[in-house]
């Protein structure tokens, strides 16, 4: 047993948390404007997939990782844009709608997927991002390593934690953010447009989904497979909650659940190979499940979470 | 100029027109994928027609697909009906497979071993159902996260099985063994796949709709959804009705499992169902949570899985076009309940 155990507290480890927690930092923050604002994005399974595609064939198309990325937060931005349109601009319901945008968003990005690429034996896979050590900072003895050591997309989540917490508790449209989100209607008296706010919340937790997307296909995988997000998005979505709809909250979720997935899978690697690996994978979505049940309790959500706005109906 | 006017009720057709009005617009949708994939838009839905409605033959393979969407189908339509997010009809849909499986493969008389496979299968599809109804209720967690999240835990567990203690010792495969050949669902027309699952699914939508529309505990699922607070001071117990809802809609879904092992595949396999319970959703929403609808609707979508394929081996198109247009039939089908709500007024520049 403590074989075991010093086998996953090493510094592979903790570089292994760091990069799990990167997708889900950004989807999780993503997921976060988004509800800030007022709108449950139940889109971001699928919005995650589509732009994990969109990046990963842009990528092997033009043989550039960056505009890969540039492609994938578009096509994030716009898929949450569509999520938008439907549920802040015609009011239709955010569950449905976002099961919707999901099941679209999965289908389109199989289709074009298979369109592109056709039937392969070997999936085709690209050279993605290596690790750029941070000069000095890597040299940090396990922390450096660990944390300074990785893909620059791992340091742009952890500028985007930070980066988060100001935009949203100390601009102006963080402000409007969170008016929209918890009292429309005095958001409105108050001259803030709520539709073009939610719209902008939308659009921008799209964005960062479309990220996430893009650091699973172009730095963790190196290739799109149909499996490629496998529930990431539905666990973001959880995170929200556990992080009470907080920056910092919801990325100390994030890397708490990558402790947990990290963990099962030194678990899968480590002389416990009689039990089927997948009885590992199961691990984090139950801790996630009895997490929620923990935290749901007190949690409190945006007020306005659900609800649509329209300004004729007083 | 046009405004939105608030309709206070919708004219009877419109139950009928309002989802042919949204398959007609999602079809012209994805015919632009089709044209950009290089192929005939004509011939490619052509070919989907004839290939799942075309023949005797095709209709009853139609139907056999058509089966487990009718109890997804059901399984969502009566858990919105009482706004019980339930999106884990896929989950429950896997544990109805695996206890029916588990209970086929008990050598016994073929219609007691048939009961108990449906009896397994309700009862396990209930029992995850449960679990984030009472999540909701006991601890205010979200039901469309739990219910969600379920699904990996189902899934995987249900691998981890297959590939585990459950492995089929004779081929290796990580499927389970087969059930005892006296438990297969008898075919009702020879030369098809047409097995007595189907015809279990088509008597399962009118019962449900019987119990939601005139028995005691569909009038109370109905008013749950639709005003909890009148519900609690009309002295109901909403709480229980979401549990009772749960259960059934769980119940419903895991038959889903039952016939996909009685009927078709006989054992559980890790793509046993290829998202049927989240296409019981589009089927619930084309239906407008009415049960007697979600036939017509979970038919729509059998013949679009079963014409894709063909369609994809005449013209190329890549089959996931099905899935494109599942999608896309659900965001039409809410834009087009708009017109419920609303009716679109012309009005002139100077009101």
């Amino acid at each position: 047993m403590s074989a075991v155990l010093e086998q996953i507290f090493q510094v592979g480890f903790l570089a292994a948390i760091i990069r799990i927690a990167t997708p889900l930092a950004f989807a999780t923050l993503g997921e976060m404007f988004s509800e800030r604002a007022g709108v449950l994005n139940l889109g971001i399974e699928g919005i995650m997939l589509l732009s994990a595609m969109a990046g990963f064939t842009a990528a092997s198309l033009s043989g550039s990782l960056w505009l890969g990325v540039l492609v994938a937060v578009l096509t994030g931005a716009l898929m949450g844009a569509l999520h938008a349109l439907f549920t802040v601009a015609l009011g239709l319901s955010q569950h449905v709608c976002g099961i919707g945008v999901t099941l679209f968003s999965s289908g389109l990005a199989y289709f074009l997927y298979r369109l592109i690429f056709g039937q392969q034996s070997v999936p085709p896979s690209i050279k993605g991002f290596e690790t750029q050590p941070i000069p000095l900072l890597s040299d940090i003895p396990v922390i450096g390593p660990a944390v300074f050591n990785q893909f620059t997309l791992v340091y742009f989540a952890i500028v985007a934690i930070p980066l988060s917490a100001f935009v949203l508790y100390r601009t102006p449209w963080g402000l409007s953010v969170r008016m929209v989100g918890e009292n429309p209607r005095a958001a409105d008296s108050a001259g803030v447009s709520v539709i073009a706010t939610r719209f902008q919340a939308v659009i921008l937790g799209g964005a960062l989904m479309g990220l996430a997307g893009a650091f699973l296909t172009m730095a963790q995988f190196n290739a799109f497979t149909f499996g490629v997000v496998s529930g990431r998005g539905w666990v973001a979505i959880a995170l929200v909650v556990f992080g009470r709809w907080d920056p910092w909250r919801s990325a100390g979720a994030a890397l708490l659940f990558a402790f947990v997935d990290a963990l099962q899978l030194r678990m899968q690697a480590s002389g416990l190979g009689h039990i089927p690996y997948e009885a590992f994978l199961m691990l984090p979505f139950i801790f996630t499940i009895v997490a929620m049940a923990f935290m749901s309790r007190n949690a409190v959500a945006p007020s306005a979470l659900l609800k649509p706005f329209r300004r004729e109906e007083r | 100029m046009f405004r939105l006017e608030v309709r206070t009720s919708t004219p009877a057709w419109f139950n009928l027109a309002l989802p042919l009005a949204a398959i007609a617009a999602t079809l012209v949708l994805c015919s632009g994928l089709i044209a950009a994939a290089g192929a005939s838009v004509v011939e490619a839905y052509g070919v989907m027609l004839s290939a799942s409605l075309g023949d005797s033959y095709a209709i009853t393979e139609t139907l056999v697909r058509a089966a487990p969407m009718i109890f997804t189908g059901l399984a969502v339509a009566v858990a919105f009906r009482a706004k019980f997010w339930n999106i884990g009809a896929e989950g429950q849909l896997l544990a109805g497979a695996v206890a029916s499986c588990a209970v086929g493969a008990i050598p016994m008389p073929g219609p007691l071993a048939m009961l108990l496979m449906a009896l397994a299968g309700a009862a396990a599809g209930a029992a995850v159902a449960l679990v984030p109804a009472t999540l909701r209720v006991r601890f205010k967690v979200d039901d469309v996260v739990s219910s969600l999240l379920l699904n990996s835990v189902i899934y995987y567990a249900l691998m981890a099985l297959i590939e585990g203690p459950w492995k089929d010792s004779f081929s290796g495969y990580p499927i389970s063994p087969p059930i005892e050949d006296s438990a297969n669902f008898p075919v009702l027309i020879e030369g098809t796949r047409l097995h007595l699952g189907v015809i279990v699914a088509l008597i399962a939508a009118p019962l449900c709709w019987f119990l939601i529309a005139r028995t005691t505990l569909g009038f109370r699922i109905r008013v749950t959804g639709e005003n909890p607070e009148a519900a609690r001071y009309g002295g109901i117990n909403v709480q229980r009705v979401l549990l009772s809802t749960a259960l059934l809609s769980g119940a419903l879904a895991g038959l889903a499992g039952v016939g996909e092992v009685g009927g078709v595949h006989f054992q559980v396999m890790s793509d046993i169902s290829p998202g049927y319970g989240y296409s019981g959703i589009v089927v619930a929403m084309l239906a407008r949570l009415n049960p007697l609808g979600v036939v017509p609707a979970a038919i729509f979508l059998a013949a679009v899985m079963t014409g894709a394929e063909a369609m994809s081996r005449a013209t190329g198109v890549p089959a996931f076009l099905s899935d494109v247009i599942q999608g896309t039939a659900l965001l039409a089908m809410l834009v087009a309940l708009l017109f419920t709500a609303y009716r679109i007024r012309r009005v002139g520049a100077s009101s």
